[in-house]
């Protein structure tokens, strides 16, 4: 979509309203969930920034004080990126034409995803043990908001492949499958990315 | 505009536009409460939010009688004025207004005038209502916790909104916060409905420069509201954690009662930004649909094409763009950079250029127009008059020079009743004068139209038209009384009586209005299914009310823009946007 090229356009030139006859009504060839999905990540991506921008902004504060990086933060880190390819290979085993393969690459995505909220939790429990309270710095109290934000927002994407795998034991036509798989992998990778930059975040600063 | 020539070639059938897969209601609990269509969502969403704005409504009365008679009603004191201010101001301005153009009138609308359906996710626009009356009920329910509601007032500012010394402190302020996290989680919900509705799910022929203004209204306010209220999910998110787990992100080294408390390092004024990031766009959530809405009952009810569509367009979209960069102009008194005053007096300024090409556009289409002084019109007229003294007050108050000296009057609480809330309501009135005969099949009361309008278009100037002077004798606001304050002449408690009685008035018409609206479902002339000869696809269903599907067996073909009034030549002075050219004149 020409987004300019389009609101430039004048309704009620003959020429243009007969072009216009012919236009479907659709914006975008994607069907409407992934659109949606689109817009979602896109308004993810506003919550996410603002905080990142209040996370500098806080950090300006003399009170400010690092807290020492869990080293399960990497475990997690690579907990996440295992189930994005797994994600992404189920959907290449059904692009591929090999069903059998989708279910496998489906589970073990959704089960690392799952070990990374695990490990999160751990990570909370080492941190609340060590005195490294959410009310004793805000360095740690941004810990807890963004990392608390980063899982509600991947038990949403739990949900999905939830019911993606409900879908796949229901043994929906394939063709659906793959759009589900694909909005899955979407979702997925956009986690991956949230949570790399908030990991670059806590890391280095 | 000339009408526009075509060929038979040109003609495409209706069958060939994409039908899809439709959600059909198997009970009753699922065809008129858990349902998915949007119009009953639409319904819905306008009755709750009519429910509350009554509640808020009241409250201004409560407020009006202290501020108009202080010291003779026993049952408000201090703590309840200051709960009474923050929850009217909230209301209006989320759960009624927003809910109402977005939920209501965009539910309602987006899919027939588009053409489609339904929304593109009706399960998800089911569960967008549910969640807010969810979060209506939570916000009602703080009225009756121990400690009673929030009294930190509606932009809910740190450090006092969690300080023991603002009412509602205890749990007031924390179910305010969950109620509007649980708000912006079913927004985003209908939100993401009607902005995919727009791009993906139009008619056949229905182009994004053939879509009524009314739609380029919701759609960009919707865009502005997807990425506003992160804002505002952010800052209670981050308040939450303050107020719960006693973190500082907003609360600095505070001393409470001679004791100093654990809070320490953080920004109120970080708050601020991130409330005003969500709290400047949010005048314009309101107004784009009403600017939208109000071009629409223009031009239908003066029976002439739109003056300017691409420029309304261009305005519509300019403006949501800008108000994202003149947030700060709220905290000129909150102490900023000069420079950044300089920048944000600037974009403030600037937001003003398509502000006030749309309302030259608006009068340009009523000129020499066949103007139908119908309730709708009145409606629309006396938006234009109020927006345009509301929008005037706020170029005032954009600089910062004027607004520092004013900002703590009753000079800015009559500005922003004026542009954001008498302006856009009478919208909402009008488009429920012109859209009642669509849900209904039947018109509402001609006389008690005339009535609600005139006592409220009145009343409101009646209103705030002397509080503008209140703020200049410098009045201040907030205040639960002013009592003997030397500098504020006795004629003024004349005034705020005066005020008071001509609120409690404009407050009864409001009454009339809702009882119109009940009276006329059975007593109504009816409307058949166009009464206002208007072009839009809504007007074109195959019944009145639309059944389920909208349309018939086949979706609309759309051959022209929404506004073809008074065509040269034409058989009637309107042609509707699915009539071919052949068969128009």
């Amino acid at each position: 979509m020409n987004f300019f090229r389009q609101i430039v356009q004048k309704p009620w030139v003959p020429v243009v309203a007969t072009a216009d006859e012919l236009i479907e009504g659709r914006e975008f060839p994607d069907p409407p969930i992934r659109i949606g999905l689109r817009v979602f990540l896109g308004v993810v991506t506003v919550i996410f920034s603002l905080l990142v921008i209040s996370y500098f902004g806080r950090m300006a504060y003399n009170d400010w004080r690092a807290f020492p990086e869990p080293w399960l933060l990497w475990l997690n880190t690579a907990l996440l990126i295992s189930s994005s390819v797994a994600f992404h290979q189920s959907l290449s085993a059904i692009r591929r034409g090999k069903p059998d393969r989708v279910k496998d690459g489906l589970l073990f995505g959704g089960l690392l995803a799952t070990c990374f909220l695990v490990g999160q939790l751990l990570i909370w429990q080492q941190m609340v043990a060590s005195g490294f309270y959410a009310e004793a710095n805000p360095a740690n109290a941004f810990f807890f908001v963004l990392t608390g934000l980063h899982a509600l927002h991947l038990l949403g994407g739990l949900v999905a492949w939830g019911k993606t795998g409900a879908k796949l034991l229901a043994g929906m036509e394939s063709d659906k499958l793959r759009q589900s798989l694909e909005l899955a992998a979407l979702y997925w990778d956009y986690l991956l990315l949230i949570w790399l930059v908030l990991f670059g975040l806590l890391i280095f600063t | 505009m000339a009408d526009v020539p075509h060929t038979g070639a040109d003609f495409v059938a209706p069958a060939e536009v994409e039908d899809v897969e439709l959600y059909h209601a198997k009970s009753w609990i699922t065809k008129y409460v858990f349902c998915q269509d949007a119009k009953v969502i639409a319904i819905q969403y306008a009755i709750t939010a009519t429910a509350i704005g009554l509640v808020a409504l009241v409250l201004s009365w409560i407020m009006r009688l202290q501020l108009g008679f202080p010291d003779t009603f026993d049952f408000i004191d201090a703590t309840d004025y200051y709960q009474y201010i923050t929850m009217h101001g909230m209301i209006m301005v989320i759960y009624l207004l927003t809910a109402l153009f977005l939920g209501g009138f965009g539910n309602y609308l987006i899919p027939l005038m588009v053409g489609a359906r339904d929304m593109v996710f009706p399960y998800a626009n089911m569960l967008s209502y549910w969640i807010y009356l969810l979060a209506v009920l939570v916000l009602t329910s703080s009225f009756f916790v121990p400690g009673g509601a929030t009294g930190a007032g509606w932009t809910l500012y740190p450090p006092q909104a969690i300080l023991s010394g603002t009412p509602g402190q205890e749990w007031g302020i924390v179910l305010m916060l969950v109620s509007l996290i649980l708000f912006i989680i079913g927004f985003t919900m209908g939100g993401l409905n009607y902005v995919v509705t727009v791009l993906q799910g139009r008619t056949r022929g229905m182009t994004l420069m053939r879509l009524p203004l009314t739609i380029w209204g919701i759609f960009v306010a919707t865009i502005l509201a997807l990425l506003a209220f992160p804002a505002l999910l952010v800052g209670a998110v981050m308040m939450l954690f303050d107020r719960l787990l006693e973190t500082s992100f907003f609360m600095p080294s505070i001393v409470e009662f001679g004791e100093q408390l654990s809070y320490g390092g953080g920004s109120p004024i970080l708050f601020q930004h991130l409330f005003w990031f969500f709290g400047h766009p949010e005048v314009y959530i309101v107004a784009l649909p009403a600017f939208g809405i109000v071009s629409d009952l223009l031009s239908v009810h003066a029976r002439k094409n739109i003056f300017g569509y691409r420029m309304m367009v261009w305005a519509i979209v300019a403006i949501g763009g800008l108000s994202f960069v003149v947030w700060a102009h709220h905290m000129y008194v909150s102490g900023m950079n000069p420079y950044f005053g300089f920048f944000f007096a600037t974009t403030t300024l600037i937001i003003a250029i398509p502000t006030a090409l749309k309302v030259y556009n608006w009068v340009l289409t009523l000129w020499r127009g066949n103007i139908h002084l119908t309730i709708p019109m009145l409606f629309a007229i006396g938006f234009i008059v109020t927006f345009l003294n509301g929008g005037i007050t706020g170029l005032f108050l954009g600089n910062v020079v004027v607004d520092v000296p004013l900002s703590d009057t009753m000079f800015v609480v009559a500005h922003f009743h004026m542009v954001m809330g008498v302006a856009p309501i009478l919208v909402v009135f009008g488009a429920i004068y012109h859209w009642y005969p669509k849900m209904t099949g039947r018109l509402l009361n001609n006389g008690m139209g005339h009535f609600h309008f005139w006592v409220t278009f009145l009343g409101a100037y009646l209103i705030y038209f002397p509080m503008h002077y209140l703020g200049f004798l410098g009045v201040p606001r907030r205040y639960f009384t002013i009592d003997d304050t030397s500098f504020i002449p006795d004629s003024a408690e004349s005034l705020n009586a005066f005020i008071t009685v001509a609120a409690l008035i404009v407050g009864f018409a409001q009454i009339v209005f809702l009882f119109n609206l009940v009276w006329s479902l059975k007593k109504g002339k009816e409307s058949g299914p166009n009464p206002w000869d208007a072009t839009t696809l809504e007007w074109q269903t195959e019944t009145t009310p639309p059944g389920h599907g909208n349309f018939g067996p086949n979706l609309p073909v759309v051959y022209r823009w929404a506004y073809d009034y008074s065509v040269p030549g034409a058989k009637e002075d309107f042609i509707p946007q699915n009539v071919p050219s052949g068969q128009s004149g």
